[in-house]
């Protein structure tokens, strides 16, 4: 086959999917929706790339005994790695293709022979094993901290609720610049590049995420670290590489090697993506090949070339040994035990961790939420956030409803539509219940917390002042606040009635509207606790319920 | 030997063409930036709010004796001999429309041709039309229907709701139905609103959605619902949904401010949809059992005498119950006693 061919075949899909998953990441949104009167629903299958990944269907199987909506669709990735390798890494994932490029750039600390030393194998590539290892132990614990470095996860957490908000920022700054100018063309070229990027990219207003900086961060520390060593991510830490590499090890297409022909000239090497020692004289390593074709390209003899069912030396598995294998064992069986043995999930609960709608009791969640971030990123209100302590260092990065920032709409159910694992089961308007439908028995509702009243802060209640728009906004029917007229004495000595609000928990769904449209926006004088959910029959107030 | 050294020096010095060069550079560059400096320092004052313009327009039309200012339309509500209840029909908010702007003197008095039309309907809530939160959408398209017919330039709808406004507008059904009708269907965008000097006894700067600055011709379409503040949310309640900023304030002193709000804001008409009527646990409902069929719009252009009908017909508030409707009277923006003027009922079946 000619080489230069496949490695163009090559950039083409890794292009397109790393595009296809921007398109999905900018639609996780009410963005080209089809205006229809009833249920919204998204306009295109924004968890497509989590239904493909292995590693999020295995361990969810392992914490979960079953595997969720749509994850028997991982199949296709992995049923192909068994006989084609990892073909996913270097020609789909679009994580590894920002790598790729990143690491394409050119480096001080990359040149000529550093670049052929840095793409030799080395044994802290194993570290991935060690993480997928851990990972899965802690799966079967129940526990899907796996999410944190799930590259998907990874990817959507950190562009999702971090770069695009700054792109957003960036854009809107400047376009609000031209958009003044005082030259007419300027004015309508800038109306018109906001109205194609406001259809494509832009949030109807700007997102703010809690931890949005530190995500950023850690995602650019990330792709600079690519800079240094080539696909520093793919080959040290990504867990379903791991995975995929585990897997690859009876795949049946191989890197052939004429070891005759080599002459050491190294330029293999030089653009070598996965650090499989493709040169002659050393076994291939498998496990570790990402299928780029660059080194059969490079190779002046022409003594490279991959094929089927071929017969020679190479390092199939894993080079993990012993030590590392039982390293990654003990650290997912020591992690979570430790984790659950502090206060957080079973002890002292945060008040403030009100889950979305739908969301499971706090054992199921955490054994399902790989923390992507989907769930925050389609929130049309803003309003779901990564936790930073409030679900206990296991929950780390998990979405928390913060109703100062945004409130759960009442007949929104999008974040249960987009969870990839189940963690929020997708729900229905009207299994939500918060909106009565014509001619349709009430079930009970899905509730995430109760309001409270701070009387101190209260307007009616501490400063003789009329105002009630809690009330107002309250969604349920009766409403969950109801009033009374109570006299008051404003400083003047004046007598007046003003109505006192107070919160009848049988109709509170805890939706955080009220805490969202109170007046006293610092610290609001209604404010949600997550006590009453209805998801956890632990955590109630009420012997029964009307 | 001393030529030599001389000329040796000479190799070591500039020449004067080049010295005058670097000198002009230099003081080129100093002078820039002295006169950049002084520039800026004289420009360096104390940040002050942005200028809040005034920006109240008239859009009311001149009175028309031969008109009423206000008029009923309604289909009966009543169980028929055959013993059907009346159920909601799509057509008859359309029919009603058409019929109140025929009482009124027609599309034609209040729009005119190339004119500019704003259209408010409330589009407040994550609500479906049944259960009677926001304005009704066939209503609204009827109107944009007969304002094209006036040969009107432009017909906008929109309104600053409070809920996820793209989840109201379409979920409202007013999205879908007035842009069949070709109506420009306008979001509330944050960047577009402009700080506006409302001239009120207590509302002065407020941030106001552009649309509303930028009409020729204004029309109010609100839903009569029931609301435990002021008894009922009509008309000039409506117009919270011109604001942006912190609104919820507003509550603290809501008959001034809605006597404020109708001051700034003069309509060329108002159409209030009592076609379902949201009786309890307004504004925002839910409960499609808190809602009655009334069938009924209530039009015309006196805003205050039209709230006062309103309040009276379907929660028997009187005006005095609803103090905002004396000071917006007093203001000179309509009549509170409604029973005074020739009110023209039209019943439809």
């Amino acid at each position: 086959m000619d080489d230069s061919h496949w490695r163009r075949r090559r950039r083409i899909s890794q292009i397109f999917f790393l595009l296809l998953f921007l398109v999905l990441l900018a639609f996780t949104s009410l963005r080209g929706i089809p205006g229809a009167t009833s249920d919204i629903h998204l306009a295109l299958p924004v968890r497509l790339f989590f239904e493909w990944d292995p590693l999020i269907a295995v361990a969810n199987a392992i914490a979960s005994h079953a595997l969720y909506r749509g994850l028997l669709w991982s199949l296709t990735i992995l049923l192909p790695t068994l006989l084609l390798g990892r073909f996913f890494c270097g020609w789909i994932c679009p994580m590894g293709t920002l790598q790729h490029f990143v690491g394409n750039m050119p480096s001080e600390s990359k040149r000529g022979k550093q670049r052929i030393e840095s793409n030799r194998y080395k044994r802290w590539q194993t570290i991935k094993y060690v993480v997928l290892i851990a990972g899965l132990v802690a799966a079967a614990f129940g526990s899907m901290v796996i999410g944190w470095l799930d590259p998907f996860s990874l990817l959507v957490r950190s562009i999702g609720l971090s770069i695009l908000p700054a792109f957003d920022y960036a854009t809107r700054a400047m376009l609000t610049l031209l958009e003044q100018s005082h030259v007419g063309a300027i004015r309508s070229f800038a109306t018109g590049v906001h109205a194609v990027l406001s259809a494509l990219v832009l949030d109807s207003r700007q997102a703010h995420f809690e931890q949005g900086l530190v995500l950023g961060i850690m995602f650019l520390a990330i792709l600079f670290a690519s800079l240094r060593v080539t696909r520093f991510w793919c080959r040290s830490i990504c867990p379903l590489g791991a995975l995929l590499g585990v897997v690859s090890r009876w795949s049946v297409l191989g890197l052939h090697k004429v070891a005759e022909k080599c002459n050491n000239c190294n330029r293999c090497l030089l653009h070598c993506q996965g650090g499989d020692d493709p040169i002659g004289g050393v076994p291939w390593r498998k496990s570790e090949c990402l299928m780029c074709m660059n080194c059969v390209g490079s190779c002046p003899e022409h003594a490279l070339a991959f094929r089927f069912f071929r017969k020679e030396e190479e390092v199939a598995s894993p080079d993990l040994g012993r030590r590392r294998a039982i390293t990654g064992l003990a650290a997912g069986a020591v992690a979570v035990p430790l984790m659950r043995a502090n206060t957080g999930m079973g002890k002292s609960r945060h008040e403030r961790l009100l889950r979305p709608p739908g969301a499971l009791d706090e054992p199921d969640f955490l054994s399902r939420c790989i923390r992507c971030g989907e769930c925050m990123k389609v929130c049309p209100n803003n309003a779901l956030h990564p936790t930073l302590e409030q679900a206990g260092m296991e929950g780390l990065w998990t979405p928390m409803l913060v109703p100062r920032i945004g409130y759960c709409e009442p007949s929104c159910v999008l974040c249960s539509e987009v969870c990839p694992t189940g963690a929020i089961w997708q729900i229905t308007p009207r299994e939500k219940g918060w909106v009565v439908g014509v001619g349709v028995a009430q079930n009970q509702p899905v509730r995430l917390g109760t309001a409270f009243y701070d009387r101190g802060r209260c307007l009616p209640w501490a400063m003789a002042t009329e105002c009630i728009v809690c009330e107002e906004w309250c969604p349920v029917s009766p409403k969950a606040i109801y009033l009374e007229g109570a006299q008051v004495v404003d400083s003047a000595g004046k007598a007046k009635t003003v109505k006192q609000p107070s919160v009848d928990p049988n109709r509170c769904v805890g939706c955080g509207a009220c805490e969202y449209a109170c007046p006293l926006q610092d610290r609001p004088a209604v404010y949600v606790t997550s006590i009453g959910e209805s998801r956890s029959p632990s955590s109630q107030i009420l012997l029964t319920r009307k | 030997m001393s030529t030599e050294a001389g000329t040796q020096a000479n190799e070591l010095r500039v020449t004067r063409r080049e010295a005058m060069l670097q000198l002009l550079r230099v003081g080129g560059v100093a002078a820039g930036a002295a006169g950049l400096g002084v520039w800026l320092a004289e420009r360096s004052r104390r940040p002050i709010p942005e200028q809040a313009q005034k920006a109240r327009r008239d859009h009311r039309v001149a009175a028309d004796a031969e008109w009423p200012q206000m008029t009923v339309a309604q289909f009966s509500t009543e169980m028929n001999a055959s013993g059907e209840v009346p159920m909601a029909k799509a057509a008859e908010p359309r029919a009603l429309v058409a019929q109140a702007l025929a009482n009124l003197g027609g599309i034609g008095r209040f729009v005119s041709k190339q004119d500019v039309v704003v259209l408010k309907p409330n589009i407040a809530w994550d609500r479906s039309p049944e259960q009677a939160a926001n304005t009704n959408p066939e209503l609204v398209a009827e109107v944009v229907r007969q304002c094209w017919l006036a040969g009107a330039r432009r017909v906008i709808v929109t309104d600053v709701s409070c809920n996820e406004a793209r989840r109201c507008f379409q979920r409202s059904g007013i999205m879908a139905a007035a842009r069949a009708e070709g109506a420009e269907v306008v979001l509330p965008d944050p960047d577009n609103f402009r700080e506006v000097d409302l001239g009120g006894v207590v509302l002065k700067n407020w941030p106001v959605f552009a649309p509303f600055l930028e009409a020729d011709k204004v029309i109010n379409l609100p839903i009569a619902k029931h609301h435990m503040l002021t008894g009922a949310t009509l008309g000039m309640k409506n117009w919270y949904g011109i604001l942006g900023g912190q609104r919820n304030r507003l509550h603290q002193q809501i008959h001034q401010s809605l006597a404020d709000l109708a001051s700034f804001m003069l309509p060329t008409l108002t159409l209030m949809d009592c076609y379902r009527v949201l009786v309890r646990n307004g504004p925002t409902g839910g409960n499609p059992e808190d809602v009655q069929l009334k069938k009924t719009i209530v039009a015309g252009t006196d805003p205050v005498a039209i709230d006062a009908y309103v309040a009276k017909a379907y929660w028997n508030l009187d005006a005095e119950q609803m103090p905002y409707l004396a000071m917006a009277a007093e203001r000179g923006l309509g009549t509170v006693d409604f029973a005074s003027f020739n009110v023209k009922v039209s019943r439809l079946g």
